[in-house]
């Protein structure tokens, strides 16, 4: 089975605060950790999983700047065999649609029988994949947890659903799917590994390489753009209890005892 | 604005979701002055639910749902061109809406929380990033169309019931709604765990701040000397520390208890969409901007390693 896995260089929200910067125009970057949105690590583990499993191999690809190719070399030791960067100044700014027709026209080149993207990205709105298979005229399945290989035809694929259920779908290949998180154990990646990547060359493909019209895509094409950033205001808040860690302790328990949270 | 506003209605055994009513308040925070039309995937039932609450209801007489792709199918044929979409942001939601908008060849935003009004053909929307800590303003141009996925709870139901509108069977002009490429098999139930959290009365509840699965004695010392049970957010299910059914939010139970503590948990919309009930609500969390504590009763901002246990042994001092 041949797998294309789509995946993001985002900032690592459980490693930092996200605050606006001063103007509103966008969060402030400095000294952001960065990492591979979780997500899409779920789906390069799987795509691993299910290529160990039945044969084929695993490519990441990436929409994204410079930077973006240490995210490629991190899922390729954790064992894509291959990874694209797609580059091009024409491709910032770009809304869900212009990275859906960035990665249709990659998708183009190469012959792929599954494509992965993670469900969701702490910046995002969980739409490219739904567009990328739309645009590909495959069948989609979102909020993936559970794959079957069936034969080299189609697969079975669960999806969560409210209430912890499951809802089960046979899906032809080739297809798009968008893979939620706790559907596998991601591999731990060391330093040992990616050292082993480091000079493992990476293709880069700009518009042109796409043949991909650069109005199409990118500030100039997007229909859906970011005004600015704000924090909101909701209501009251909590009443934040203040003192040494005794008084707040103290505090706490007898507001608890007096809403019966101690039995 | 000249263009025509639809809602999906989501629903379930017969009865329409809460969203139905949503969508309605949306509709209006959208254009006062829409003229909003229900489009029922479905049955009879359904449709005479909302009637009184849409302009116009549009039925399709299909069993389809939950096969999205059938459905964007039949959506396409009978949407016109520049239609204004809003769907639930649900899991169904999230399947169908972005492929849709790329086949309506219209605009997509997922996730809505607040319409502010339209400029120049421009719709601003309100959404979240990163786990609600932050908010953004989206401008969204509408003229050629959108589908707009719309966050449940967001918007306070429309209980007027003033629209009055007709049922009107489009099931002939939704084409075929045979299934292709994607097969719906089963709905597979969640397992049940050893404690049922629907039923508890207090919930010390746990998210990724407890940093490691060791450190998660101490949340159920906690349990133990308050007398509650232990639950979570998912980040502690998809690292399997804790069984799923112990997972509050929308993927996993809906709970309603007295009293809930929040140990660790950020406070997404996820996790916050599976607490009902308005319980006395306890947030501690080492990050002061922690959208929790928007929303709860009384906050401590301390590392729960630390805090937890002080809490613990005071707490089985005080009984």
């Amino acid at each position: 089975m041949e797998i294309l896995v789509c995946v993001k260089r985002v900032p690592d929200t459980s490693e930092n605060e996200i605050e606006i910067n001063n103007s509103g125009s966008d969060i402030e970057r400095d000294d952001l950790v960065y990492s591979v949105n979780e997500w899409d690590n779920y789906a390069v583990e799987e795509a691993i999983q299910i290529r160990d499993n039945v044969g084929g191999s695993v490519t990441v690809v990436t929409v994204g700047d410079d930077e973006s190719e240490e995210v490629l070399r991190r899922e390729m030791a954790m064992g894509a065999d291959n990874g694209i960067h797609l580059l091009d100044d024409a491709f910032e700014g770009s809304d869900g649609k212009g990275f859906a027709t960035i990665l249709k026209a990659e998708v183009e080149k190469g012959k792929y029988d599954l494509i992965l993207t993670g469900a969701q990205a702490d910046d995002g709105a969980g739409q490219v994949g739904g567009m990328l298979a739309a645009m590909l005229d495959y069948p989609y399945a979102s909020l993936v947890n559970k794959i079957d290989v069936v034969d080299d035809k189609k697969i079975k694929v669960g999806r969560e659903i409210e209430g912890g259920n499951q809802e089960m779908n046979e899906i032809q290949l080739p297809c798009v799917l968008s893979i939620q998180t706790g559907i596998n154990e991601p591999r731990y990646v060391g330093i040992r590994g990616i050292r082993k990547v480091a000079s493992v060359e990476i293709p880069v493909h700009a518009a042109g390489d796409l043949g991909i019209a650069p109005e199409s895509v990118g500030e100039a094409g997007a229909k859906v753009k970011r005004a600015d950033y704000f924090v909101p205001e909701l209501g009251e808040g909590a009443e934040i209890l203040e003192g040494s860690t005794d008084e707040v302790i103290e505090e706490l328990i007898k507001r608890l005892k007096e809403k019966g949270g101690i039995k | 604005m000249a263009q025509q506003v639809f809602a999906y209605i989501a629903h379930k055994e017969g009865t329409a979701d809460d969203t139905a009513l949503e969508l309605v308040a949306a509709a209006k925070k959208l254009d006062p002055n829409a003229s909003v039309t229900a489009i029922v995937f479905g049955p009879d039932a359904v449709c005479n639910d909302v009637a009184a609450s849409y302009n116009e209801v549009w039925k399709i007489g299909t069993d389809a749902y939950p096969n999205a792709e059938v459905i964007r199918k039949a959506l396409v044929n009978i949407l016109p061109a520049d239609a204004i979409l809003l769907v639930p942001h649900d899991t169904f939601g999230m399947d169908l809406a972005p492929g849709l908008s790329v086949k309506l060849d219209s605009a997509f935003v997922a996730d809505a929380v607040d319409f502010e009004g339209i400029e120049d053909g421009k719709l601003k929307v309100v959404r979240q990033e990163y786990s609600g800590m932050v908010s953004t303003h989206v401008l969204c141009d509408i003229s050629n169309g959108a589908v707009i996925n719309v966050r449940p709870g967001a918007f306070q139901p429309d209980e007027s019931k003033s629209a009055g509108g007709q049922v009107t069977d489009k099931t002939g002009d939704a084409g075929d709604l045979g299934e292709t490429t994607r097969r719906f098999l089963e709905i597979v139930e969640a397992e049940a765990g050893d404690v049922d959290i629907t039923k508890s009365e207090i919930l010390i509840s746990v998210g990724r701040g407890i940093e490691d699965e060791d450190n998660l004695e101490i949340i159920s010392e906690l349990a133990e000397a308050m007398g509650g049970d232990v639950s979570c957010s998912r980040p502690i299910v998809d690292a399997k520390w804790l069984e799923k059914s112990r997972q509050v939010g929308t993927s996993g139970q809906t709970v309603k208890p007295k009293v809930y503590m929040a140990l660790g948990i950020s406070g997404s919309f996820q996790h916050m969409g599976g607490i009902k009930g308005a319980p006395f609500m306890v947030a501690v969390n080492k990050n002061p901007k922690a959208p929790i504590f928007q929303v709860a009763d009384v906050g401590v901002v301390a590392d729960i390693l630390e805090f937890v246990p002080e809490l613990s042994e005071k707490v089985g001092e005080a009984k």
